[in-house]
């Protein structure tokens, strides 16, 4: 088995576009709580991760210049990640398409964890 | 992980809605509106990760008070929310405990009676009344309050947009503390939630599920007056008692087909025995006093039908009675058609159908598809089936969704079978 972390991005209207009504929050939330759980009852979620402020501070180059969040530059905001287990990166790859951030036009970034052979 | 409850986002929207009107001012519905959508996205940010909280109702709240603060500590400067804030701004001291103090729970109830009775205001039409409560108290979006009253997202938006405006050009919400203002005001109040109720039970939304809810939102927005001690009258309990003895017939409402099942071929033994009970309950509360409202009656004929274990059994004789009295306190056609099918059921088809034929305003019937159902039940027993047949297939024309079709259609086959 091999580690992989799922990056959860999407732009701040694209989020609140999926939103919508109460009713459909409710839909959204019941479809992320059960991909959530049928990942990890298959065994796959090493971790559930953590979701992240959308606001932030960005500290760049030789000189530590700082600004805000959220980023200007990058059009997907990253809003939080999963760390997984997973046989190879094709079969991350196809867990990830339950997503219900896809949904939204959202995007998940799979990306292994680099091993370190130690 | 804990399980979401039913419609959890629906009923917080209302909710919380209401309690940051009243400290944004009602003039600023839409920034209330954009708080709690915040703090759902919040939501949904944070529980696929880290499950659904002990207390979701609570956590929702809270986070909406923390948006609101920010709100407030943002708009300090700003003149545009409610003028009373003006001295809670002035500090921060002052601000998280009045703050605090808006959101407990009791204040919570009291505000959503005071958004209730805003959207009852007299220069709203009843249902724009209605609309209103559903889509702010009950966190119906445009497109479901279209769903329940089978109308386009368009018409309902603007007639939506038209009554918040009306809303907010009101200045303040409605102050419940006010007795005399309260008592006045009650009976709009009783008379949109009844109509809230019967959009569900007799409405013309084809979705079951949709006329369930209308039906539960109307008994929770009821039980949260009565609760009330302003709003604890005769005429409340009386209608909370109406709404409760309907509803316990619900389940029995479809047959086992999913067709539409009229009262006497119901299967009484699916009748909810525990709404009933608490419908009889309530309808006690509610004769203690000289008053003697619609509401009372119309609970009164349900319990007359509650109480009868068999269609056969049932007191026609006191169900006309009934129908007598509330012909004088509101009559309207479809009461005298009710009427009506009593008197058939006591004394025959052909005394029903005098009766029919005596209704003042039957031109209103005209596009009733069950004036047209009614009079072809009773041709029909009566054995005139070709009579029948033209009543039923006026009725089919006119019915307003598949279920209905599906029920008339049935009753035509029927009549075919009675004449082979």
């Amino acid at each position: 088995m091999s580690e992989f972390i799922y990056l959860y991005r999407s732009t701040n209207e694209a989020s609140r576009a999926a939103m919508g009504s109460p009713e459909q929050m409710q839909k959204s939330m019941q479809t992320w709580m059960a991909w959530m759980q049928q990942l990890a009852d298959q065994g796959h979620i090493k971790n559930p991760g953590h979701p992240l402020e959308r606001a932030g501070k960005l500290v760049k180059g030789k000189q530590r210049t700082i600004t805000d969040g959220p980023y200007a530059e990058s059009k997907d905001i990253i809003g939080g990640y999963t760390l997984i287990e997973a046989k190879d990166l094709a079969e991350a790859v196809e867990l990830s398409k339950g997503c219900p951030i896809l949904e939204g036009g959202g995007v998940v970034e799979v990306r292994p964890v680099l091993k370190t052979g130690m | 992980m804990t399980d979401l409850h039913e419609h959890l986002f629906r009923r917080e929207a209302g909710r919380i809605v209401a309690t940051l009107t009243r400290i944004f001012g009602v003039e600023n519905l839409a920034l209330a509106e954009d708080v709690v959508q915040d703090a759902f996205c919040r939501a949904l940010e944070v529980w696929p990760f880290r499950g659904v909280p002990e207390n979701p109702s609570a956590w929702l709240m809270a986070t909406a008070k923390h948006r609101a603060l920010d709100v407030l500590r943002r708009e300090c400067t700003a003149r545009t929310l409610a003028p009373e804030l003006g001295r809670w701004l002035e500090s921060e001291e002052r601000l998280s405990p009045a703050v605090e103090e808006l959101f407990r729970a009791e204040a919570i109830k009291d505000d959503q009676l005071r958004m209730m009775f805003s959207c009852c205001h007299p220069r709203l039409p009843e249902a724009a009344q209605v609309g209103l409560m559903l889509h702010i108290l009950c966190g119906f979006s445009v497109d479901e309050v279209a769903a329940a009253f089978v109308s386009t997202h368009a018409g309902v938006e603007k007639r939506l947009t038209r009554a918040k405006k009306v809303l907010a050009e009101s200045g303040r919400l409605f102050e419940i503390a006010d007795a005399a203002d309260f008592a006045t005001r009650l009976p709009a109040v009783n008379r949109a939630l009844y109509l809230l109720f019967n959009e569900g039970y007799h409405g013309a939304s084809p979705e079951s599920a949709v006329r369930v809810e209308l039906c539960r939102e109307a008994l929770r927005l009821t039980a949260l007056l009565f609760e009330h001690p302003l709003g604890s009258t005769p005429a409340t309990y009386a209608l909370a008692a109406l709404m409760c003895l309907h509803a316990a017939r619900l389940p029995a409402r479809l047959d086992a087909a999913g067709h539409l099942s009229v009262l006497a071929d119901q299967d009484r033994s699916r009748w909810d025995p525990q709404l009933m009970a608490e419908g009889q309950r309530l309808l006690e509360r509610s004769a203690a006093g000289p008053q003697l409202t619609e509401y009372h009656v119309e609970a009164a004929i349900a319990a007359v039908h509650a109480s009868a274990s068999r269609v056969d059994d049932t007191n026609w004789a006191q169900i006309v009675s009934l129908y007598d009295t509330l012909m004088t306190i509101r009559p309207s056609p479809v009461v005298a058609l009710n009427r009506a099918i009593a008197v058939a059921q006591r004394d025959g088809p052909e005394r029903g159908l005098e009766e029919i034929g005596a209704i003042a305003d039957s031109h209103r019937l005209a596009t009733y598809p069950f004036y047209h159902a009614a009079l072809g039940e009773l041709e029909l027993r009566r054995g005139r089936s070709e009579a029948a047949r033209e009543h039923f297939r006026a009725a089919l024309g006119l019915a307003r969704n598949s279920m209905e079709r599906q029920f008339l259609e049935q009753r035509m086959e029927a009549q075919v079978i009675v004449r082979r």
